[in-house]
């Protein structure tokens, strides 16, 4: 570092920069004008063509409601919003149970902690599509290492079509969400684990508290805060899942696996309705806006609450 | 980290079979089922033909290892290209990523200009926005730019949510940096760039990295956008490739898709494997703010 910076006094110029609400303009400007031009106006854009008969290659006139009131009669459509219903509640609520519980093995005493943290992240962290690739491959219909092995075990007798029935197709692409998703929530849970003190354990245990006792009444109340925020951004990512889909089944067997973001994927660029799939996306904005109040309000309160009745 | 080492004093409240159960027998079975489908990625890869469809033998192991699936991968497809556009994307797409967001924490953080506290919710609330409902609207918009099939429109579109996450977790890291410092060098005559470029940022070396890795790691797996933005071969990128352009009518080519799978994961991997420290505390740190 250069010693004696600025010896003489700054020019006018400097001056003016150095006021806070100028610079604070001129800093936030690059990331401001990309957001802006590449998030903000999209957003308003894509709402806009929701309400537009807008085709690629063909700019769109305002039809108000119509897409609207025709995905709503539309079976594909209410099919793909059962399937994205059902889908996220489904893995959110496995994926934080499981993901609670890894969390909770992990915050215990072991050997070589650094290392199995590190590689229990590494679902999340490879390329979702390519993860997906390899469970193409073992829940194939002809050749899945589980069909293999549970014959194997004599469990069943014919291999198990994993991706080509209905419910069975559902499962399985949930239950490939759930494992890319678990090291997510227990590596984040188990960074609010690590914050709760000792000492509240072994006052619990001084007072005759079982384990399961501490877990629900010393664990769990400090630890919802983080809880509420992992599954906001858990259920989120789930509820708009598009790469794991689109490479196991493409929504697939008879629309049975189609989410919202797939199928709006298939209706504006594989179908070119720019209009219906930008329609099907603004509709999934309203349950986002519900998902984040709801996890993010509700549960915060409620800790609150807790927080508050106990002192 | 305190409380982990600390848990060990009420161990003796547990004997070992009991423990053998409750604790090393579910992470065994954690540790099996997260890391699998890894093994049957690079076990695949290595497997000649013959023995990827015969039902004979034992499928965990390879006989007869081949590096033919590697070999065709490398140089009967377009993987290098695809290679590179991912790199040369995510590289463009962090680094850009990065500067803008560090001028833009530096602002909101600590220059607290008027209505700074309103820009900090609103880029966090731009951080909440799934590409998902965005790509339809910006293929427009990267089609009327004429961006259409360039590397150019993902490295533009990317910080869309590299900016965000990067600026909300930079914001932390400027936090946790003492006034008095920049109140000594604004004293000492230092400009507020002298400063940002010289105390701030140089204080802030594993925030930057942290934001950096996992930047570059959300750019090398993004697929929505590089997806619907991109459609020939040679400006691919890795997971796109794999998945659009390995796959041949009905006959799957099991063993180079796996091994297209594995090397594209390996990057990124690595990279984690070096800054493990780094990427969990961006994880967390985002998480916890």
């Amino acid at each position: 570092m250069a010693p004696g910076v600025g010896r003489r006094p700054p020019p006018a110029v400097d001056r003016i920069l150095d006021n806070r609400n100028v610079l604070g303009v001129l800093f936030l400007l690059p990331a401001a004008s990309l957001l802006l031009f590449f998030l903000t106006y999209p957003l308003g854009l894509g709402t806009w063509l929701g309400f537009t008969d807008a085709k690629i290659g063909r700019d769109g006139q305002w039809v108000g409601l119509e897409n609207f009131v025709f995905l709503w009669g539309d079976a594909v459509t209410r099919l793909a919003l059962f399937n994205t219903l059902f889908y996220t509640i489904i893995a959110s609520a496995i994926k934080f149970g499981l993901g609670l519980w890894l969390a909770v093995l992990l915050n215990e005493h072991l050997p070589f902690k650094a290392f199995f943290r590190a590689i229990i992240l590494l679902p999340f962290i490879v390329p979702t599509a390519l993860s997906a690739i390899a469970f193409w491959w073992i829940y194939d219909a002809q050749f899945s290492i589980i069909s293999w092995a549970l014959v194997r075990m004599g469990w069943i007798t014919t291999y198990i079509d994993f991706l080509g029935e209905p419910w069975l197709a559902r499962l399985s692409t949930i239950a490939a969400n759930i494992w890319r998703g678990v090291p997510f929530v227990a590596i984040s849970l188990l960074a609010g684990l690590q914050t709760i003190s000792p000492s509240l354990y072994e006052a619990a245990a001084l007072d005759g508290a079982s384990g399961w006792q501490r877990f629900r009444h010393v664990t769990l109340p400090l630890l919802t805060p983080i809880i509420a925020v992992v599954m906001t951004f858990s259920v989120l990512m789930t509820f708009t899942d598009f790469q794991l889909i689109y490479v196991l089944t493409r929504g697939g067997p008879l629309n049975a696996t189609h989410l919202m973001a797939t199928l709006s994927f298939q209706r504006a660029i594989s179908g070119g309705s720019l209009g219906e799939g930008a329609a099907i996306a603004t509709a999934m904005i309203p349950f986002l806006l519900a998902a984040i109040l709801f996890s993010f309000y509700g549960l915060q309160r409620r800790a609150w609450q807790q927080g508050g009745s106990d002192k | 980290m305190k409380a982990a080492t600390d848990a060990a004093g009420m161990n003796y409240l547990t004997s070992l079979p009991r423990r053998l159960v409750t604790l090393w027998l579910p992470l065994g079975v954690f540790l099996f089922v997260l890391l699998f489908p890894f093994y049957w990625m690079v076990i695949t890869t290595f497997k000649p033909n013959e023995e990827l469809l015969s039902r004979e033998g034992n499928p965990f192991w390879v006989k007869n290892p081949t590096l033919a699936h590697v070999k065709k991968l490398l140089f009967d497809t377009a993987y290098p290209d695809w290679l590179l556009n991912t790199i040369i994307v995510s590289v463009a797409a962090t680094v850009i990523s990065l500067a803008f967001s560090v001028l833009a924490a530096y602002a909101i953080e600590r220059l607290r200009f008027r209505g700074s506290r309103y820009v900090g919710l609103s880029i966090f609330l731009a951080y909440l926005v799934p590409p998902s409902i965005l790509f339809i609207p910006l293929a427009a918009i990267v089609y009327k730019a004429q961006l259409y099939d360039t590397r150019l429109a993902l490295i533009l579109t990317y910080p869309t949510f590299l900016i965000p996450f990067c600026t909300w977790l930079l914001m932390g890291y400027f936090k946790s940096i003492p006034y008095e410092l920049e109140e000594c060098a604004l004293i000492d005559g230092a400009t507020r760039l002298q400063i940002l470029w010289r105390i701030v940022l140089p204080l802030a070396v594993p925030g930057l990295i942290s934001a950096g890795i996992f930047a570059f790691t959300l750019s090398w797996n993004e697929f929505i956008y590089a997806l619907t933005f991109i459609s020939s071969s040679e400006v691919k990128t890795v997971p796109v490739g794999v998945v659009t352009e390995l796959v041949e009518g009905d006959v799957y080519h099991w063993g180079s898709l796996m091994a297209g799978a594995l090397l594209g994961s390996l990057p990124v991997a690595i990279l984690y494997s070096f800054f493990v420290e780094y990427y969990v505390s961006g994880l967390t740190g985002a998480v916890k703010e």
